[in-house]
This record gives C-alpha cells, structure tokens and sequence, in this order.
C-alpha cells in the first residue's frame, strides 16, 4: 500500500477521488452518470479516476445492459471501505491533534 | 504535505458528498407557501364557482346529474393546481439548487421522484377508477392519504421534516373519510394550510 508521511493512503489525495469514495460509501451501486453529476468532472477525468481506484481494488464494477444501453454500476469492495474508513478516523485524528 | 485547514476542507467535503448522493436538499420553501396558495384558491373555486361538497360517498342519481359535467370541470381544476405547483417548485428548487453549486437533476432527484410517483401514480389511478363509479365523497380523503405516504416515502430522500408533513396529510385523509361532509375543507386545510405552514417552516430552518 502506498501511505503518505502522515498516514493518509495515496489513492485519496485527489479530491474527485475522494468523493466517488465518499458517494459510494452511502449509496449501494451508482452508475457513472450519478457519479459525474455529482463530481463535476468531465468523462476523462472522472473514467481515469474511477480506473485507479479500481486497480487499488477499493471499487468494483458490474456491468449490464438496460435495453440494449450498456450500464455500468460501481460499488465499494470491503477493502475499499475499510480503507476509506481508516482514512476518515486518520484525517480526524489530524484535525483533533491541532486543537 | 497537506496543512491542518485543508484535513478539514478534506471532511467537510466527504461530509458534503454523501449528503448530495443521497438526499435532496434544495427543496425550497417557498415551493410548500405556493403550493397551499394554489391549493386555497383551487379548493375556494371548486366551492364557490363549481358548487362541489361532496356529503356522501356515493351520489344519488338526482346529483349526479347536476355533477356530471361538474366533474370534469373539477378533474381539470385539480390538474391546474397540481401543475402549477409542481412548476413552482421545479422553478424553486432549481434556483436554490444553483446557489448551492449542485444539478437540480441529478441521481439523487431521480430517486427522488421516483419513489414519490410511485404512491401518487398507485393513488391516482385508483381515484380516477372510484370517480367513474360515481364514489366522488372518497376523493379528497384518498388524495390526501396516498399524497401523505408519498411524501413519508420521500423524507428518506430530502429533508426528514417531510415526514412529519406526511403524516399530517396520512391523518387528515383518515378523519375526513369518516367525515364525508368535510372533505373540501380537510383536502384545504391539508394541501393547503399545511403545506404554507411547512413551507414557512423551512424556509425559516433552511434558507435563511
């Protein structure tokens, strides 16, 4: 695992990584439309990240067709969810040590 | 190495993101005050220009008469104020959607509406169904139950004080079912009065 100086995992220093993580720990699936709107981001952007959290294993992808529209759904994987659980409590411990 | 204030930036920004995927937060209030305005003046139309008081669940054949082409006029009523509301409120909420930096049409909206139309959708059908049989008296207190459950549904999905609106709606459905007589003045004082207390409520909670 790559781990920064203060603890905190690498693959969450991007903010639009950061929140697909955060919008996926709420919600069970969400296709890559819900994501973008919620991001902002462009196509590019937003497929690259969602790529590289896929290869920390932190997300998975289930694909299906609705219609004949291919559908493509990301979820957390266990990993993931602890991993981002653990960064939340760090990022919190952070922030409390300063007070 | 990141500083102290952008950790936070960090937290409140998760915070905010899983607040946006999962409810809708840019209901305005004053969708709720203009909706029970129309609501008011739709139900005062219907009394005063259309003479509709339902006082029994079924209409002998002598008001039946005298309602047939009322109906049709009431049925076009209750539309208007149902799409002038819910123009209102798209205007609204898109607005305050727009100070808020986030899509009025998102996952989260979807969601939304979709799990109200399902109640309403259900409701709706089934009131169209009891008018034609001549069941007008049941009208007002079904609107007001299947709407009430529709937004009970949707506090899941936008602010929880929804809920309780709700219920409010759930209960006045079932008094006014029991009192036929009154279904005029409990369908105003539930889409109406309740809806302009709510929407006062949060827009005093909310927007300010």
């Amino acid at each position: 695992m790559k781990i920064s100086v203060n603890g905190l995992h690498k693959a969450f220093e991007s903010r639009i990584r950061l929140g697909i993580m955060s919008a996926l720990a709420v919600n069970e699936t969400l296709d890559f439309n819900a994501l973008k709107e919620y991001l902002d981001a462009t196509d590019g952007n937003l497929a690259s990240h969602l790529k590289a959290l896929e290869k920390e294993e932190f997300i998975a992808v289930e694909k299906s067709f609705v219609g004949r529209k291919p559908n493509t759904k990301y979820f957390m994987t266990k990993e993931g969810k602890t991993a981002f659980l653990e960064h939340l409590r760090i990022l919190e411990n952070l922030v409390k040590s300063h007070k | 190495m990141k500083q102290q204030q952008d950790y936070i930036r960090d937290i409140s920004e998760i915070r905010s993101m899983m607040e946006k995927s999962t409810k809708f937060l840019s209901l305005s209030g004053w969708a709720g005050i203009m909706a029970g305005v129309y609501a008011l003046i739709g139900a005062y139309i219907a009394y005063k220009v259309l003479y509709f008081n339902p006082d029994e669940i079924i209409y002998s054949s002598a008001s039946e008469r005298h309602y047939t082409g009322g109906i049709v006029k009431l049925v076009l009523l209750a539309l208007s104020v149902l799409v002038l509301a819910v123009g209102t409120a798209v205007f609204f909420s898109s607005r305050r959607a727009a100070k808020r930096n986030e899509k009025f049409w998102n996952a989260t909206s979807r969601r939304l509406l979709v799990n109200m139309g399902v109640p309403l959708v259900i409701g709706g059908i089934l009131i169209l169904i009891l008018i034609s049989k001549g069941y007008v008296g049941l009208v007002a207190p079904l609107t007001l139950i299947f709407y009430g459950l529709s937004l009970f549904i949707a506090s899941r999905y936008t602010f929880e004080d929804v809920k309780i609106l709700g219920l409010i709606q759930v209960v006045l459905g079932l008094i006014s079912s029991y009192y036929i007589g009154y279904g005029l003045l409990f369908w105003a004082l539930g889409f109406g009065v309740a809806h302009i207390a709510y929407g006062i409520y949060i827009h005093f909670k909310y927007e300010r």
